[in-house]
Order: structure tokens, then C-alpha cells, then sequence
């Protein structure tokens, strides 16, 4: 793990810290309810928690600008949190109710806001990230300025597609940030197991693409390198490369019994490099906040994620007439 | 309220589990990620953990037991200021409460739910599609393509396709076509000749040969608000690509619950030219067609290839365009109007007769059309149906045929097994068995990889004396 400590603590108010710490508490509290409606079997087939790797979309969100357009794999709850989206909705969709993103039809892996700019949640592993680079092409085109992000894994970065799509990126000088969440092991395998390079982002370099690691675990080092890869972009000099380091608590999925690593490394991981609590610290010695005022926020993100169960729960199965719609759109209305 | 922990479901199959081994004991202050237990499943030991803050008050189940239902409390935990004494009052309310939850959550009643639900789905929730509906009376639209007394002009399907590029790029400037070689070199079958100097290269995008790639990118640019033509050099190709145009341009509107969608047409040369072997020679007519959220258009003349690819474009969904090498160069009338389109969905009869109805599309027209003419020799007169689209299918003006003649051909060039042909064979058996007196016959292209040399080549696949046969053999005459 590349531990790069970000070295400009004077400069972030209480204010962005107090933000970072509570989007990355509501991820991991969303998150821990997840598992907890899935184990009661209100949630079904495949659930990837992103519990460990809140720092990642919160420091990249963090650069992002109204209109600016992001797309993910499957493991996607904490993303769309990130970007804006109702918890509420996001965990009815999870319990495949009418009250969700998709109306209950996509499901954990499959969930997209138009409004919020998020185009999905995709099931297969490395498709989006042709997908974002198309956003980017789309941008280009009606020249507005905006960036997109392309997140994917350590794992889906062994897809041929994904080369493929770095080489049109750089070739057209699309406004992409192909952001690589690398927690180091791609379902059960370990990085080294699968992937001959140590680091990732070095890939690029045959393309011309720019890149560098960024400390995962770390929000403000996230946000520095976001706000450079986005300047970059939106400068017009084409795609960046983030490839951040961070580390997955919790199975691939819900039913991973993680046998590939230790419960020695995972604990060292939350113990040591812990991205919540890194801000928590952070508050705290710099008195930005007091323990009374932290606790005021984790009350309220409970709130928030109690009610968005309790929405997810309450909220009803589809009609069954959903069943024949949405898969046209009617020429006529579009 | 002491909280009580469930048994937990660890997998998307998982009714019951064992206990293993208890990693807490009672008295101990647990925060949410903290191991719980050792729970084994059908398949693998997992552990369980912590989701809320507090104390372990009472361990309800003991270590090694097995066959712990999903959903029943397995311990009790006391947030801040409160004590065992707590669930000891709260007890035998909670007691009942879990029971009546675990009723409710029990994955074994869920299912049995559904199935009920299933069972009582409205009979009107059909698609239009649908082969089982109960109204049996074809109505079919043969309204005429254009009016009487429209100028007409011959044109080669080739031309009638740049036109309708052309003409659509004019009328929307998010429309764009990306392929090999579709700009500089002028198309790689000279379809796109003539875009680049009208559009330029913003619009007509030569991509490296990278067919997962930039199609990918293509479907990533319609769900940003573009309208991309996508040329495939062969749609022989577009299988290094199928993933993109099944899982994210077909079902993207339907998992966003209508959010968003892929408005864009896949279009290029489909099925057999010549003599060049079993990879470049593959009719995927039957693959598309077999997908929810595509539609699906292979023209045969050049009025409708170029009627049709107006429609497609203008179309917000995806949509398979699948044209064929040897019809390019062959030319036809094509009314000469200032916006001419052909709806999707509508079948067009090229020569009616009422001995036999032979259904085909694309270039399977070649060879059916050539057997009518045939037959007619013979005095068969066979009705000649052209589907135009294959998603969707216009049932109606086949059915309608069908019951007019009793008997029904199919032709098409693309491998036998789950066939057009064995689908429409379906169809009317199921909607006008009455009105047969025959079976249908499907003919198609040979069971085989296509093969290079002239004469196997030749045999591989279909031709009109195939078609004629058939008639023969469904007219028994």
C-alpha cells in the first residue's frame, strides 16, 4: 500500500472534514444495514458491500462539478450515495421494491439516476468502462464541458476491453477519469495472483495516458489527485489515471467466506488504515468538532439509514404489470 | 429495546445453517464489524458480524447447533443503559414478535409467495408480441409504403443507405457514424462514400479495429444523449462485441426502470457473400431476434433498406440492422419523397397468391421471389410475404395469409436449429392450427460451418430449388 499521507491537513476547513466524515459514515452505515436486510433475506441474489472503500468515491466526488457524469461496476452503493442519490431509494431498489431507482427492476448490481448523472451500476466485470469513456465522447462532442468517471477494479483491469478503451481515449483526448479502486483482490484472487504489474495505473503509459497511484484509505490525498486528474480533463489534454489503493472489508459478496486472506490482515486494515477514523482523528486533534458534536452525526446518519430501511421495507413489491414495461421506449415520447 | 440477532442468510440459496462457534460471550461490548460467530453453511463456514453497537446481554443459541433457521434470534444485544434484566421484561412479547417475523421473512414462504403472485398475473400484462394471445383475428396493415402516382427512381440498396444516413444527419446533429474505415476510405463496402466530406470528421469517426471497444463506447455515447450509427465491417464481427449490444444497449432501460436507454442503430453487412469461409459467413438474424430490447430489421430492397434505416435511426432503442454484401450492388425503385420511412413491424406482400404462403426477409427474398415466379409455371400461385423486421414480427399479415392459403414456407439463410422460421412454424401452429393443411416447412441454410470450396459453398447454402421443393411438398402437388 502506498502510503502517501496527504501533507495539507492546515488547509481543509472543520466544515469539509465534518462532510467527509458524514458521506463516509452513511456509506458504511448504509452498507452494514445492507448486510443486515440481506442476512434477514429481505435482500436477494448478489450484494457487494463497500464497506472499507468510502474514501474513494467521497474524495473523488469531492472534485466533481454539477453535470459532471460517473459509472461503476457492481459493487455501486456506495457511489450513488456519493453522488446524491436517496439512500431510501438506493436500499428499495436493494429490497426490489416499487420505491426504487429502478422501480425494483435492477436490482443491487443494476441501479442508474439519470438526474444524478449516475449511469450505473453494471453487472459485467469492465463493460463500463467503454460505457464512461462513451459518456466522455459524448461530452466531447456537444462540447459542455463536463468529465466523466470510469471506476473499476484491480480485477476488471485484466479485461481487454478496458485497453481497448484507454486507446480511444487517449487517441480522441476524451474527457475521462478512469478511476481504478484497486482493494487488491479481484473477487477471491489476490492483485499479484492475476495481474503482472504491481501498479496499475503504470498501464496507461503505453497509451500516453497519465496516471498515478493515490492513497485509498486517505480522503483529502483522494480529493488532491481528483482535483488534478479533473483539471486535466477538462483542460482538454485527455484522459488521467487514478489508481487507488484501498482494501475491501467484507467478502465480494455476501456469501464469500474469505478463505483467500486473514483475518490477521483485515483487522491490521481497520485497525491502522481505517478511512473513517483517519477524519475522525482528524477532527478531533484539530478541533474542528467535538466527540458530542461526532456523535450528533453518527445519530443522524442512523436516522437516515433506519428510515431507508424501514422504507425499503415498506415500500411494495412492483405491479405485476411492470413486468412488460420499460423495455421500449415509445417512439413516440422520445 | 434490547436488540435481538438474527440468524443470518449468508447466501442467495441459504435456508438453515449451523452454529459453529460462538466469538463473543455474553457481557461483552461489541461494535458494529466485529465478529460475532462462526456459522456454517451448505457450502462454506462464514462469520458473522456486528452491525450495531452494544453489549452481548444473552447468547440464545449454544455452539454447534445445527439447522438454525434463517431469521431466528440467535442472541439478544443491550444498547447504551441497558441490562439483562431488560429482556427478561421484554421477554415474552419479543418472543411472539420474532415468531411473527420470522413467518414473514422465512425464505421458504417468500418463495410460495411469488408463486402465488405469479399465478395471478393479469392476462392483459402481455406483450404485443405475444404468440398466445387469445384474440385470434389477424388484422393486418398493407396500407401501401407511399402514395399512387409517387415519381420513382432506381437506386442500388448502397446508395439508398448513404442516402439515409445522410438525409438522417442532416435532419438531428447528434446522429454520428463510428466504424472501420467508414470515413476516409469511404466505407469498406462504400455505404458511408461521400459522409466525410459532408459531415466531416467530428461525424464520421474512423475507429481502430477494436469492435468490443468502441462499441461499447458507442452505447456509453447514446446513454449521453448522442444518436450513434455503429457500422460493423461484418456483423460476423460484432460477436467480439455482443456483450455490450445484449447486456448494456438491450436491457439498460428496463434495469434503469425507464431511465435511460441506448437510442442507436448496429448496422453492416449480415450472412454469406462469397466464398469467403465459415468465420465471415454467419447469419445472426435468429441470435438478435431472440433479445428483449433490440429491434431487429433486415431489408431486402432498396426502398426499404433505405425507408427502414430512417426509422432506425430516429428510433429510441437499439436497433440491429442487418444488411447482406451481395444485396448492395442490386438495384430497385425507390420513391423519390422528401422524408420516406417504413414503420417497424409492418410486412409487406411483394406478390399475392392463394395457394401457398412463403414468409422470408433480406436477401432470402432473392431466392423466394425466383421461386414464385417458378411455380407460377407450374400454376402455384404462392402469396409472397416480406417481414421486413424481425423485432417485432408482424404475426398478423401472416396469420392472415396463412388462413387464405392453408399452408406456409419459410426461407431464410441462417443456420436451422431455433430458426425465424421454427419461431413463425410455432406461431401458427399455435394461433391458426386449424387452418393448416400441411405442415410448415422451414427452409434454411445447411447444419455446417460455411464451407470454402465453390461447390460445397454452393451446397451449404440455400437456393430456389430448395424453396420450390418445399412448396411442392406442402401443396402435394
Amino acid at each position: 500500500m502506498a502510503a502517501r499521507k496527504s501533507t495539507k491537513k492546515s488547509n481543509v476547513s472543520a466544515e469539509e472534514l465534518t462532510k467527509f466524515y458524514r458521506e463516509m459514515l452513511l456509506i458504511r452505515r448504509f452498507e452494514e444495514k445492507a448486510g443486515q436486510l440481506y442476512g434477514m433475506g429481505l435482500i436477494g441474489g448478489f450484494c457487494h458491500l463497500y464497506i472499507g472503500q468510502e474514501a474513494v468515491v467521497v474524495g473523488i466526488e469531492a472534485a466533481a462539478e454539477e453535470g459532471d457524469k460517473r459509472i461503476t461496476s457492481y459493487r455501486d452503493h456506495g457511489h450513488m450515495l456519493a453522488c446524491g442519490m436517496d439512500p431510501a431509494g438506493v436500499m428499495a431498489e436493494l429490497t426490489g421494491r416499487a420505491g426504487g431507482y429502478s422501480a425494483g427492476k435492477g436490482g443491487s448490481m443494476h441501479m442508474f439516476s439519470k438526474e444524478k448523472n449516475f449511469y450505473g451500476g453494471h453487472g459485467i466485470v469492465g463493460a463500463q468502462v467503454p460505457l464512461g469513456t462513451g459518456l466522455a465522447f459524448a461530452d466531447k462532442y456537444l462540447g459542455n464541458g463536463r468529465v466523466s468517471f470510469a471506476y473499476f477494479g484491480d480485477g476488471a483491469s485484466n479485461q481487454g476491453q478496458v485497453y481497448e478503451a484507454f486507446n480511444m481515449a487517449a487517441l480522441w483526448d476524451l474527457p475521462v477519469v478512469f478511476v481504478i479502486e484497486n482493494n487488491q483482490y479481484a473477487m477471491g484472487t489476490a492483485q499479484k495472483r492475476s495481474t503482472s504489474t504491481p501498479d496499475i495505473y503504470t498501464r496507461g503509459k503505453a497509451f500516453g495516458i497519465p496516471g498515478e497511484p493515490v492513497d485509498g484509505m486517505d480522503v483529502l490525498a483522494v480529493k488532491a489527485a481528483a482535483q488534478k486528474a479533473v483539471a486535466h480533463c477538462r483542460a482538454g489534454k485527455g484522459p488521467y489515471i487514478l489508481e487507488i489503493k484501498t482494501y475491501r472489508y467484507r467478502g465480494h459478496s455476501m456469501s464469500d467466506p474469505a478463505k483467500y486472506r486473514t483475518r490477521e490482515e483485515v483487522q491490521k486494515m481497520r485497525e491502522e488504515r481505517d478511512a473513517i477514523e483517519h477524519v475522525r482523528q482528524l477532527i478531533l486533534v484539530g478541533k474542528h468538532a467535538t466527540e458530542e458534536d461526532l456523535k450528533a452525526i453518527d445519530k443522524d446518519i442512523k436516522d437516515v439509514v433506519n428510515k431507508a430501511a424501514e422504507f425499503a421495507k415498506e415500500s411494495p413489491e412492483p405491479a405485476l404489470e411492470e413486468l412488460w414495461t420499460d423495455i421500449y421506449a415509445d417512439a413516440a415520447t422520445a | 429495546m434490547p436488540i435481538e440477532i438474527l440468524m443470518p442468510a449468508l447466501s442467495p440459496t441459504m435456508e438453515e445453517g449451523t452454529l459453529a462457534k460462538w466469538l463473543v460471550k455474553e457481557g461483552d461490548t461489541v461494535t458494529s464489524g466485529d465478529l460475532l460467530a462462526e456459522i456454517e453453511t451448505d457450502k462454506a463456514t462464514m462469520e458473522f458480524e456486528a452491525v450495531d453497537e452494544g453489549t452481548i446481554g444473552k447468547l440464545l443459541i449454544v455452539e454447534g447447533t445445527e439447522g438454525v433457521k434463517v431469521n431466528t434470534p440467535i442472541a439478544v444485544m443491550l444498547e447504551e443503559g441497558e441490562s439483562a434484566e431488560d429482556i427478561a421484561k421484554s421477554g415474552s412479547d419479543e418472543a411472539a414478535e420474532a415468531e411473527d417475523a420470522g413467518s414473514k421473512g422465512g425464505s421458504e414462504e417468500k418463495t410460495a409467495e411469488s408463486g402465488t403472485t405469479s399465478d395471478k398475473a393479469p392476462a392483459k400484462a402481455k406483450s404485443k408480441g405475444d404468440a398466445k394471445e387469445e384474440d385470434d383475428i389477424p388484422k393486418p396493415d398493407q396500407t401501401p409504403d407511399w402514395p399512387d402516382g409517387t415519381k420513382m427512381r432506381t437506386q442500388t440498396v448502397r446508395e439508398a443507405l448513404r442516402d439515409a444516413m445522410a438525409e438522417e444527419m442532416r435532419r438531428d446533429p447528434n446522429v454520428y457514424l463510428m466504424g472501420e474505415e467508414v470515413a476516409e476510405y469511404q466505407g469498406a463496402y462504400k455505404i458511408s462514400q461521400g459522409l466525410l466530406d459532408e459531415f466531416g470528421g467530428k461525424r464520421v469517426i474512423d475507429t481502430p479495429i477494436t469492435e468490443h471497444g468502441f462499441t461499447g463506447i458507442a452505447v456509453g455515447a447514446a446513454f449521453g444523449g448522442l444518436r450513434p450509427i455503429v457500422e460493423f465491417m461484418t456483423f460476423n464481427f460484432a460477436m467480439q462485441a455482443i456483450d455490450q449490444i445484449v447486456n448494456s444497449a438491450a436491457k439498460t432501460l428496463y434495469m434503469s426502470g425507464g431511465q435511460m436507454g441506448a437510442p442507436m442503430v448496429f448496422r453492416g453487412p449480415n450472412g454469406a457473400a462469397a466464398r469467403v469461409g465459415a468465420q465471415h459467413s454467419q447469419d445472426y438474424a435468429a441470435w438478435y431476434a431472440h433479445i428483449p430490447g433490440l429491434k431487429v430489421v433486415q431489408p431486402y430492397s432498396a426502398a426499404d433498406a433505405k425507408g427502414l434505416l430512417k426509422t432506425a435511426i430516429r428510433d429510441p432503442n437499439p436497433v440491429i440492422f442487418l444488411e447482406n454484401e451481395i444485396m448492395y450492388g442490386k438495384s430497385f425503385d425507390v420513391p423519390v419523397l422528401e422524408d420516406f420511412t417504413v414503420p417497424f413491424g409492418k410486412a409487406k406482400i411483394w406478390r399475392e397468391g392463394s395457394d401457398v404462403t412463403i414468409v422470408s426477409w433480406g436477401i432470402g427474398m432473392t431466392y423466394t421471389l425466383e421461386a414464385a415466379d417458378r411455380l407460377a409455371e407450374d400454376g402455384i400461385e404462392a402469396e409472397v410475404i416480406d417481414l421486413r423486421t424481425l423485432r417485432p414480427i408482424d404475426y398478423d399479415t401472416v396469420l392472415a395469409s396463412v388462413q387464405k392459403t392453408n399452408r406456409c414456407v419459410t426461407v431464410e439463410e441462417g443456420f436451422p436449429v431455433a430458426s425465424i422460421g421454427n419461431h413463425l412454424s410455432a406461431v401458427i401452429m399455435t394461433r391458426a392450427f386449424d387452418y393448416l393443411d400441411a405442415p410448415v416447412l422451414n427452409c434454411t441454410g445447411k447444419d455446417v460451418p460455411m464451407p470454402y470450396a465453390a461447390n460445397l459453398e454452393k451446397l451449404a447454402l440455400l437456393n430456389a430449388d430448395e424453396v420450390v421443393e418445399a412448396v411442392h411438398k406442402v401443396t402435394y402437388r
